[in-house]
């Protein structure tokens, strides 16, 4: 069981680098948006997931309780990363940002 | 079954770290655009790093902080994200 924490903990923050260098590396807004918001997301339901496993691991009420509300704070984190990744992805197209190197924008063609 | 508190610090110290790479592309991101995406970034490491910090510390309130933290950058990021489309 203890493993299984180790093993959480690892992936989570092999992801969240990964996120976070992405947003230094990529070239554009679109690009940065895409690795550092899904690559963070992701890594952040594996520690969340190693919390609530060492909760339910150590079995007392205190921890128990620990773990419920990581859940709760998971599925918080859950609806409002996306949601508000999508609305910073509009918000930068409405406001004129083009992709780097793009030659045609099939969404100003349909509009 | 025992597992050291010692790798929730360390994660939470490289969740610090993280932090201040992306506060990087906060910095100098050239659009208003770039610094968005690196608010929400920090955002999503700062609540991850206190639910870590919450079973390092056996305190229960640190996840209740991180639940109030992620709903309210919620209401902060599409605010900005609105403030930037020219809707407000």
């Amino acid at each position: 069981m203890s493993v299984l924490v180790y093993v959480l903990i690892a992936i989570g923050l092999l992801f969240n680098a990964l996120g976070s260098f992405a947003l230094i590396r990529f070239p554009d807004v679109y690009t940065r948006l895409h690795g550092a918001t899904k690559a963070t997301t992701f890594g952040s339901i594996f520690t969340t997931a190693a919390v609530i496993a060492y909760g339910f691991a150590r079995g007392d009420a205190a921890h128990q309780t620990l773990a419920i509300h990581a859940i709760v704070a998971l599925i918080a984190l859950l609806i409002t990363n996306p949601t508000g990744a999508h609305a910073i992805a509009r918000a930068a197209y409405r406001s004129g940002v083009k992709p780097k190197r793009a030659v045609v924008d099939k969404l100003e063609e349909r509009s | 079954m025992i597992i050291d508190p010692l790798v929730f610090f360390v994660a939470a110290a490289l969740f610090l770290f993280f932090m201040f790479i992306s506060m990087v592309r906060l910095g100098l991101g050239p659009t208003t655009g770039d610094r968005i995406v690196a608010l929400d970034t920090v955002n999503t490491l700062v609540v991850a790093g206190m639910i870590v910090l919450a079973a390092a510390f056996d305190e229960v309130v640190f996840v209740d902080v991180a639940i109030i933290y992620a709903l309210l950058s919620f209401v902060g990021t599409l605010y900005v994200a609105r403030y930037l489309e020219g809707g407000l």
